[in-house]
């Protein structure tokens, strides 16, 4: 049995560790270990970031679901760390990448497709994470649901901009890509898979119950 | 822009610290970097000073060893150093041929008998960074001129080598980052043109197996992809050759590839760039990219009556 503090502690960790990554890199860059173009490794290192946390955040749901492990304590800490490394990578683009140059950057976000999803991903994050707690769940009761189902076209572009960011697609923004799809297709499958296995249960129940 | 050619290269820069182990190391991620082959970049070159200088800082040697795109061994920056080690660039032959009168295949005591020469080159990579570096190499036109182009004969075409059990990136995989042979070309007035080198070595050494090795293409005006290493086979041809990013993506990558700020990457803009190991994390200055990457002087006229925009 755990101890009564350890779940919002353990959620707290999950915030704790989950920020580590971009400390341990934002330090490298300023104190200048990082080889060749800092700036872009810092960019590229908390986009990847960012998207990691969108899937796992999705992925709750099916581990739930298929594997029987219970993550849901911890899915608003993913889906909000998620929602804080994009910001972080679209504050390196503005400041240390195109060091606020609005112009250029207003170019971009207008004129680059990728750059563009890259944008309204942000902007559709920006309502997920502000009712992202019990209040604003207790608000908005059943919309709420509908209006976090965004964070399925999030992933989807998130992955979609990082394919089109790349030079070459290599394994990497393949596989976020396939994972992105897979954990999308699986929200429209859920209710058959849960009702077969519900059937399945049943079904076994009541053959033991005649034995 | 200052292109000043009178300048002696041992006057560009102080380059005290760069085959000190130490300063090496401190400017790339320890472990990977300390694996390097420092060994085989220790065979030095006879050479002499080339026209061309610049008096701006050459970049690290670290840098230019370490912050590299050479996608047959990997599409990571660190890739290159990382992953060329079993690469053997010895012995080695470039066969010139095609619409020539001469077809001649030369070794590579062949090229280091044509009387290197320095050029210290800023290089523009297409994806807007760039670097400084002090090449050792001679003017492509010395091996043209040996084989006798024909009339016939209006561009050269380049070939990289082809050996999967050496390059990892070139053994068939799912993903198979770009065609192999990578290859390139140019018109022959511009690969005849005096700016136009072949680079056998790099800070008085000979080339590391991620800088090309033991022979490649140095163009100075134009961006960094056209610079294609391990060169083997150079061709004359009549019609315009394929080319490897051209291939993979005419949209972003043109023939021509001359350096221009007034004409946008569709995915970024070309009008600035960041120089690989000045400033730092913070206001990491962006420089203005130059048309021609500077060496308009030289170069422009080459282009005449030509609309850029179309030709990128
Ligand atoms: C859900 C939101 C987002 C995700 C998951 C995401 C993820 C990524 C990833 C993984 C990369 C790396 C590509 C590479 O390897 O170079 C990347 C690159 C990039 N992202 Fe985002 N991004 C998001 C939003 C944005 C926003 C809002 C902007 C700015 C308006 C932006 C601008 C960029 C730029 C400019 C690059 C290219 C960096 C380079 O030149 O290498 N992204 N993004």
């Amino acid at each position: 049995m755990q101890p009564r503090w350890w779940g919002p502690a353990s959620i707290w960790l999950v915030y704790g560790v989950g920020f580590i990554p971009a400390i341990w890199y934002f330090w490298l860059g300023a104190s200048g270990q990082l080889p060749g173009n800092a700036v872009k490794i810092f960019e590229h290192l908390l986009g990847v970031w960012a998207l990691r946390f969108l899937l796992a955040t999705l992925a709750v749901t099916p581990l739930r679901d298929l594997a029987g492990i219970n993550l849901l304590r911890f899915r608003r800490a993913l889906g909000l760390l998620a929602f804080w490394y994009v910001l972080m990578h679209f504050a390196t683009y503005m400041l240390l990448d195109q060091q606020l140059n609005l112009p250029e950057i207003g170019k971009d976000i207008a004129k680059r497709p990728f750059i563009t999803i890259g944008m309204a991903c942000l902007v559709f994050l920006l309502p997920l994470a502000l009712t992202s707690n019990n209040w604003a769940i207790r608000r908005l009761g059943p919309r709420w649901r509908s209006l976090h189902k965004l964070a399925y076209l999030i992933v989807l572009g998130g992955a979609l901009h990082y394919t089109m960011a790349v030079k070459v697609v290599t394994a990497e923004p393949f596989l976020y890509f396939t994972l992105a799809i897979l954990l999308v297709a699986y929200r429209p499958l859920r209710s058959p898979i849960l009702n077969w296995k519900k059937d399945r249960r049943l079904k076994t129940a009541s053959t033991t119950s005649r034995q | 822009m200052r292109i000043s050619t009178s300048i002696p290269s041992s006057e560009i820069t102080p380059e005290k610290f760069y085959f000190n182990r130490r300063a090496f190391l401190a400017g790339s991620l320890g472990a990977a970097a300390s694996l390097l082959p420092l060994s085989a970049a220790a065979s030095s070159l006879d050479y002499k000073p080339g026209p061309y200088g610049t008096d701006e800082a050459w970049s690290t040697f670290a840098d230019i060893t370490t912050y590299n795109n050479f996608y047959e061994f990997g599409t990571g920056k660190a890739d290159p150093s990382n992953n060329s080690a079993n690469f053997k660039p010895t012995p080695w032959t470039i066969s010139v041929d095609g619409l020539v009168s001469k077809p001649t295949t030369f070794d590579l005591d062949d090229l280091m008998a044509l009387e290197l020469e320095e050029r210290v080159y800023r290089m523009r990579c297409v994806e807007a960074w760039s670097m400084v570096i002090p090449w050792i190499g001679f003017p492509l036109s010395r091996i043209l001129d040996k084989v006798e182009p024909l009339g016939s004969a209006k561009y050269v075409a380049f070939e990289t080598v082809v050996r999967p059990e050496e390059i990892p990136g070139q053994r068939g995989r799912l993903f198979q980052t770009l065609d192999w042979p990578y290859v390139e070309g140019l018109r022959l007035d511009e690969a005849c043109h005096p700016l136009t080198i072949l680079a056998t070595g790099l800070y008085g050494r000979t080339l590391l197996n991620q800088n090309g090795a033991p022979v490649r293409l140095v163009v100075p005006w134009k961006y960094g992809f056209k610079g294609i290493k391990s060169i083997v086979r150079i061709t004359l041809v009549e019609n315009q050759p394929e080319t490897t990013w051209r291939n993979m993506a005419p949209q972003e990558y043109g023939f021509f590839a001359n350096v221009n700020p007034a004409v946008d990457h569709p995915r970024w803009s070309q009008a600035t760039e960041i120089r690989i190991g000045e400033g730092g994390f913070f206001g990491a200055a962006r420089r203005e990219t130059l048309p021609f990457n500077g060496y308009g002087d030289e170069v422009a006229s080459l282009y005449d009556g030509m609309d850029l925009r179309s030709f990128y």
